[in-house]
């Protein structure tokens, strides 16, 4: 056992783990944050997905004691200060863009990696982006369109709801 | 997965000195052998990451040769490598899998319907390790086989950006998004080049008769009459060997016609 430290949504947080314990099980088991979802577990869905020193990577599919030291971010990590939504999960809420709601975590922080380095993509861009997330419910049309509507562009041409 | 330990040294030389021990193994991004370790296909004693190593990160590109950090992820590859095989690397998996996954990585595992190993055997690039230096003719040597020794880690690849342009043509399995077949096509200084992923049983290939009819004319319709053998072919549920016979065709004269 090895112990491992790291910054997890801007609270230092450590643990003892094994050389194969997941990040994604470090979250979940150790930490008790949950929204970080295992939907396959074979790195396909993206449910899994968080920010490692800002990128967008799938936690079941990188070891915990790979993120020593590093700044990870959560879908915990997500919501304003005063524990409203941010822009991303209210504008998944407005559109529709969810409905079970078990991709949606990975949908939120995927969305979340696309807008930081390119603002106001296309929906093309956008549906490129989301090629490793699955979502099994929506069609995506409706996620697509909140994804836009969070860059803050004009939804109506984007499928209807 | 089966028990393992894990060390990440900061340094080559810290790293080649870890995978002396017995049934130790290197980690890449760790996107093709996490989910081997998770079927329990492999049980290392100990996993090397190579992630912590500054010295194999990075893309450069200086007086027209390319070099790329063993451990350069595809993102990074995507971002600041020459414009062909950045647009190869964008193409590879998705967001997640391209900012963890690395070139090294890719090369070491050689699927036969990886992106990368096409595009090395294309461009003629080397494949310099912590002992050697390896030309990719030399490097491929079949399916998930390559001339790596035990123990022997990717630090870097050379690349001299082919002078008269290049391009990659992806005919995606639309489920896994691999390459159903892939062919990058280069215009090097030594002639022209084609390489072909997906497509043999024995890994990635040169395409000998198309980059002899093209380096007598860089046209589509030099390959007119070419037609790749299908019994070498890859066979099965998502495409016949006459299926991708004819998609290296098809997929060379895209390319040719991208260059122009
Ligand atoms: C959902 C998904 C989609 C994908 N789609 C594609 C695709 O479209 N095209 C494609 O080409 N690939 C695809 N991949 C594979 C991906 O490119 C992997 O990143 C790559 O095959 C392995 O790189 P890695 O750094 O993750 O290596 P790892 O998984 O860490 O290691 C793979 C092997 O290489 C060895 N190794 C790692 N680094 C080195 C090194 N520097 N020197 C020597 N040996 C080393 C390891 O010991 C191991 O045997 C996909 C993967 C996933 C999960
Ligand atoms: S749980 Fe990680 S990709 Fe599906
Ligand atoms: S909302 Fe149910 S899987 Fe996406």
């Amino acid at each position: 056992m090895t112990q491992v430290s790291m910054t997890v949504n801007g609270k230092s947080a450590s643990g003892t783990v094994e050389g194969r314990t997941l990040l994604s099980q470090f979250l979940r088991d150790q930490l008790g944050l949950t929204g970080t979802h295992v939907g396959c577990d074979t790195s396909q869905c993206g449910a899994c997905v968080v920010h490692v020193n800002g990128e967008a990577v799938k936690a079941c599919t990188m070891l915990a004691l790979e993120a020593d030291g590093a700044e990870v971010g959560t879908i915990e990590g997500q919501a304003n200060a005063d524990g409203s939504l941010n822009v991303i999960q209210q504008a998944f809420q407005d559109h529709h863009g969810l409905q079970c709601g078990f991709c949606t975590p990975g949908m939120v922080m995927s969305a979340a990696a696309l807008l930081k380095d390119n603002p106001t993509p296309t929906e093309a861009e956008i549906r490129d982006y989301l090629e490793g997330n699955i979502c099994r419910c929506t069609g995506y049309h409706n996620i697509v369109k909140a994804i836009m509507a969070a860059s803050g562009q004009d939804v109506s041409g984007i499928a209807a709801e | 997965m089966y028990a393992f330990d894990f060390e990440r040294p900061s340094t080559i030389a810290e790293a080649v000195a870890a995978l002396q021990d017995e049934d130790a193994q290197a980690l890449g991004g760790g996107q093709t052998l996490i989910p081997t370790l998770k079927q329990r296909l492999a049980s290392p004693s100990k996993l090397v990451s190579l992630s912590g190593i500054a010295e194999m990160k990075g893309v450069s590109i200086e007086g027209g040769v390319l070099t790329i950090g063993g451990g350069a992820t595809h993102a990074e590859v995507a971002a600041d490598a020459c414009a062909p095989l950045a647009a190869l690397a964008a193409n590879i998996g998705d967001p997640a899998v391209r900012n963890r996954g690395t070139i090294g990585g890719s090369l070491a595992n050689n699927d036969p319907s990886a992106d990368y190993p096409a595009a090395m055997l294309a461009l003629g690039a080397t494949i310099i390790t912590n002992t050697r230096e390896i030309a990719a003719d030399d490097f491929f040597q079949g399916m998930f086989t390559t001339a790596l020794e035990e123990g022997e880690i990717i630090t870097s690849v050379r690349i001299d950006v082919p002078p008269g342009g290049a391009n990659y043509q992806k005919f995606e399995q639309p489920a896994s998004r691999f390459a159903l077949v892939g062919v990058f096509v280069a215009r090097t200084a030594n002639g022209v080049r084609v390489g072909v992923t997906g497509a043999s049983e024995d890994g990635a290939y040169r395409w000998s008769e198309a980059e002899e009819a093209l380096n007598k004319e860089f046209r589509e319709d030099a390959l007119m009459d070419l037609r790749p053998n299908p019994a070498i072919m890859i066979e099965d549920l998502h495409g016949s060997r006459e299926y991708r016979a004819h998609l290296v065709r098809v997929l060379t004269k895209r390319a040719v016609a991208a260059i122009g």
